[in-house]
């Protein structure tokens, strides 16, 4: 049903004037029941569909989206993708992921722009430096890479940076080469084709109202705004909004909601090589394909359902920019807007079973989800599909709390608004 | 955000500190561990009115339970935490 994307495509097309380009995945309507429902159009439910169908063989599955796919967090995030992590919890999974990136868009037969551009984290201090030398070893003792570089090496690739400021002079970076930028429509875009073509239903403007469960408490079947829909098993990824999906089967998880922003300056030329953390404060900044100076900050500090975020956090990650590269100083920003992150109470996501029988848990990715997109739908499909928890994800328990296995990565403990 | 405190009038939200819900009260020693899971980790995590702790760090370091829209940050009745009722 869908055509090959190729050069000869292209040309076929160029030649006939682009007017034989289809839809790229069909707009399902529902049907009665599925095996699998995903509820969350987003890139994670996406592309749990896609492995489900692909990788594990499922033949009746259905994505749920109450707006229209992508409209999420998987349109708000700031497209960042790398694997520079501290934990054993969290390493090997976003490897996982970053190598199924390094390999989408050949799967996908879609161009995500995936770009490795690479990521330096910035340090200003010797205690920062072993920090980040730490963090860097424990890379290269998974298998990731990794590279110390002082101030003279991170001078010769960003010049622009306020090197020799009085308050917080660079020390270096910690690069991960690997990491890099990918195009985050084109990621949803590139699952829904593929999920699609292997029979998957995405159905949108259909937002979960109830849970029907059975005797035995387990869920059978979804009360939407489309009408029932059975289903064998039930996978949530609805990232920001777990806990009020997860209320629908009287859970209570430990997640709170908060407001991310991000923002985009306008377009200029190719000036940030890959993407900037800045060591002394919460500030990263990447340049997008088309030019903008993609950056963020801190969350808002206090929760919020409210997909805005409020002014002092604007003026503070302005102030961070200009502390960083003052030459930021001369864009101007172009738009601002906020996503809700399921903020949990350790900073790591939560991929598991729920008390509730036929009922799983993909969320609490804080503002770190959009790396994780292939590994967590690959994940929480081999979860769904076989019932027990794939190897790299299996640290992310939702009893992790309780039991005291906590992965906490910045080691600020159960206050969200400090992550 | 303004937030009108009890004892230095309508301020400014980032004068305040958000701790989180005002989630009722500690569990004692003897209801177990489970308990105490409960209630470190677990959220309500409501869209709607809810009420929460805030602490005036920059004006009379009270701590207040502030009722508080998530969805629209409309602020609601403010008292002293202590005098609340939990």
């Amino acid at each position: 049903m869908t055509k090959r994307y190729s050069l000869l495509s292209l040309a076929r097309q160029a030649i006939s004037g682009h007017r034989g380009w289809m839809p790229a995945w069909r707009d399902a309507t529902p049907r009665d029941r599925y095996d699998i429902v995903v509820i969350g159009g987003g890139g994670h439910g996406l592309a749990t569909a896609y492995y489900l169908a692909k990788v594990f063989g499922e033949k009746s599955v259905a994505v749920l989206e109450k707006g229209w796919i992508g409209g999420g967090n998987a349109g708000r995030n700031t497209t960042i993708i790398r694997s520079n992590y501290l934990l054993p919890g969290n390493i090997p999974f976003y490897e996982h992921s970053l190598k199924l990136w390094e390999g989408l868009e050949q799967d996908l037969n879609y161009n995500a722009m995936v770009s490795q551009r690479g990521i330096i984290n910035l340090f200003h201090s010797d205690e920062q430096r072993d920090a980040h030398e730490r963090r860097g070893n424990a890379m290269r003792l998974h298998g990731v890479d990794a590279e110390l570089l002082d101030a003279d090496a991170v001078r010769k690739m960003a010049p622009f940076l306020d090197f020799d400021n009085a308050r917080f002079p660079i020390f270096g970076g910690l690069r991960q080469k690997r990491a890099g930028t990918a195009r985050h429509d084109a990621v949803v875009w590139g699952f829904a084709r593929g999920a699609s073509a292997r029979g998957v239903d995405i159905i949108q403007n259909c937002e979960v109202t109830g849970m029907v469960r059975d005797a035995s408490g387990r869920v059978v079947a979804l009360d939407t705004t489309r009408g029932r829909i059975g289903a064998g098993k039930v996978g949530m990824a609805v990232a920001g909004n777990s806990s009020r999906v997860a209320a629908l089967a009287d859970l209570r998880l430990p997640i709170e909601s908060h407001v991310l922003q991000a923002f985009v300056s306008e377009g200029l030329k190719p000036v940030i090589p890959g993407v900037i953390t800045f060591g002394a404060g919460h500030f990263y900044i990447s340049q997008s394909d088309k030019g903008g100076l993609v950056f963020g900050g801190d969350l808002d500090g206090y929760k919020s359902y409210a997909q805005r975020g409020n002014l002092p956090i604007v003026e503070d990650v302005c102030e961070e920019a200009m502390a960083l590269m003052p030459m930021i100083g001369r864009a101007r920003l172009l738009r601002s807007w906020g996503g809700i992150m399921d903020m949990t109470m350790d900073g790591s996501p939560i991929m598991d079973r729920t008390p509730v029988p036929g009922l799983y848990l993909n969320g609490g990715w804080c503002y770190g989800g959009f790396k994780a997109t292939p590994a967590s739908g690959w994940c929480f499909a081999h979860l769904l599909s076989r019932d027990e928890p794939h190897p790299v994800a299996a640290s992310y328990r939702l009893d992790r709390f309780a039991t005291g296995r906590l992965i906490d990565e910045k080691g600020s403990g159960p206050q969200p608004n400090l992550q | 955000m303004i937030i009108d405190c009890p004892h230095c009038g309508s301020r400014d939200s980032g004068e305040f500190f958000m701790r989180g819900q005002a989630a009722g009260p500690r569990p004692e020693y003897a209801d177990g561990q489970d308990a105490f899971a409960v209630y470190v980790y677990d959220r309500t995590n409501l869209a709607g009115m809810q009420r929460e702790h805030w602490y005036h760090a920059a004006g009379c370091r009270s701590w207040l339970v502030v009722e508080r829209d998530t969805r629209s940050h409309v602020v609601g009745s403010v008292a002293i935490a202590g005098k609340a009722v939990a």
